[in-house]
């Protein structure tokens, strides 16, 4: 067969476990940032406090995670969670552990890697913003949460946008990590694929592709967003 | 006019310190300094607990040989990498069309796509065609998974420094350039002597991170079978189901990526100290 009909949708080509595997990449990485965008946000949100053990406590977190391996934490979350469930059903009483996801499993650890960068990205974001900005929200009778959501997000979302923009690049590729706990993304298929048809060249080929593809489709998402998010500016 | 008082005031006692209120920042700060620091304790009582003198002299010295594999791949994929990278900086910033065009879809490809995708990609599919690197007598280095690891790190490498570099350039002002023809010195000299060290305390930083990422990033060997530090923590993982395996690499790399974090902060303070005031 050549590499039109091993591209073939249906029961002899594998465009359709590809397409599947397309999805559950896609899927996966949604599913992660909005979980990794809202720890980041609050690792930053203690990174900037004024209360010691709080800085402390979060700069321990995006030591562990931007030092160790992606890979490490996705074998130590998928694993370390088997155990301690096993450990966990066998002390409630339980004769059976139950079978953890791989979805779920790369779901926590790279939400753990995303944060560690994303609480960064806040947190020279927060930087940016003069402090007069908090003071006016104040001065105008605002509450500490109205001044955050009226006055600093709006800003931070902007000057966070384009570091943001790059981690979600880099979430995109790190799913690809997934796929040796098991999880049928682009990559597994793409392997399965090659193995049974021989053909490694060509459906690794059509791997790195869909991450192009992918990869090309983020950014102009984020260049509408970015445009968007910018609507206010003078002089834009 | 002027005014003198006669009679100074008595010395008065400081203010009495604020006392400091249990405000939620503050009881969450304690609570999650509580926490790391109870995990902290548990990890090394459980691994105190574990030791067992047999698993270490079993495992040790092939952890500390991962160890080696994995800082000989990084070191020399980075070094090689750096040396790919200047041709690529400078075709990406010509003018020529092609040159440039060649170096951004080198850049954009190995950027875009993830590392275990490349890495695949050369170990597993370029034996799609081994009858024709046969006969240009290249099948022995593609057969071995070091060596598709070492030409895939490499290659990736490349592009992310040819982007760290070009930024780095761009960044000196075009007037160090004229300034250097002003002095009759070649664009070569200029560059080597006037843009190179500039742009090199622009670069270090990134530079830095680049290697970090090179470390973490080459674990993904491990599934090639390559026996780097992941490798072997995988390898003793399967043979005894023990989570402490995982542990051990856990600190091992975080050893290695704090210590380099460290070092390149010195240097960068040593390099930069006539720019602070």
């Amino acid at each position: 067969m050549d590499a039109l009909g091993y591209l073939a949708f249906g029961d002899t080509g594998w465009s359709d476990e590809i397409a599947r595997g397309f999805v559950v990449t896609t899927t996966l990485a949604l599913a992660t940032l909005p979980i990794g965008l809202l720890m980041g946000f609050f690792l930053a949100l203690a990174k900037k406090s004024e209360e010691e053990t709080l800085r402390l406590a979060a700069d321990v977190y995006t030591t562990i995670f931007r030092g160790l391996p992606e890979l490490l934490t996705i074998f130590m979350v998928y694993f370390g969670l088997q155990i301690a469930i096993r450990q966990a059903s066998i002390a409630l009483g339980f004769e059976q552990g139950i079978e953890i996801n791989a979805f779920i499993a790369g779901m926590i650890a790279l939400a753990f890697v995303f944060s560690s960068y994303a609480s960064e990205v806040f947190l020279s974001a927060f930087r940016a913003i003069p402090a007069g900005q908090y003071e006016a929200g104040y001065a105008l009778g605002l509450t500490r949460w109205q001044t955050m959501r009226t006055i600093i997000a709006p800003q931070l979302i902007r000057i966070a946008l384009p570091g943001l923009g790059n981690l979600w690049l880099i979430l995109l590729k790190d799913t690809a990590l997934i796929s040796v706990i098991g999880l049928s993304d682009i990559m597994r298929q793409a392997g399965i694929a090659a193995r049974v048809t021989k053909e490694a060249f060509l459906f690794f080929s059509v791997a790195c592709l869909l991450y192009l593809v992918l990869a090309i489709l983020s950014s102009f998402v984020f260049a509408r967003i970015e445009r968007a998010a910018k609507r206010a500016e003078v002089g834009a | 006019m002027t005014v003198i008082r006669e009679t100074l005031l008595a010395p008065q006692p400081a203010p009495p310190d604020i006392a400091r209120s249990w405000s939620a920042a503050r009881i969450t700060g304690h609570a999650l300094m509580t926490f790391w620091v109870t995990a902290g304790v548990f990890l090394v009582w459980w691994l105190v607990g574990a030791w067992d003198i047999a698993f270490v002299e079993r495992y040790l010295p092939r952890y500390l040989n991962g160890l080696r594999i994995t800082l000989t791949l990084v070191g020399i994929s980075i070094v090689l990498g750096a040396a790919l990278s200047l041709p690529l900086a400078f075709m990406r910033m010509s003018t020529n069309r092609a040159l440039s065009g060649f170096a951004y879809g080198y850049v954009y490809f190995f950027r875009g796509t993830p590392l275990i995708a490349q890495l695949f990609l050369i170990y597993y599919g370029f034996g799609s065609f081994r009858a024709e690197l046969e006969a240009v007598g290249l099948w022995w280095f593609f057969r071995d998974a070091w060596n598709c690891a070492l030409f895939a790190f490499t290659l990736n490498t490349a592009a992310y420094q040819a982007e760290i570099l070009r930024g780095a350039i761009e960044s000196v002002k075009k007037g160090q350039w004229e300034a250097g023809d002003a002095l009759g010195l070649t664009r070569l000299q200029t560059f080597r002597k006037i843009i190179l060290p500039q742009a090199m305390i622009v670069a270090l930083r990134p530079y830095g991170n680049e290697i970090i990422l090179m470390i973490k990033g080459s674990a993904i060997v491990a599934i090639v079978t390559v026996f780097d530090l992941m490798g072997e923590t995988r390898r003793a993982f399967s043979r005894t189901f023990d989570f402490q395996t995982y542990l051990w690499a856990a600190v091992f790399y975080l050893v290695i990526v704090e210590t380099l974090r460290i070092v390149l902060d010195r240097i960068e303070r040593r390099l930069t100290r006539h720019l602070l005031r």
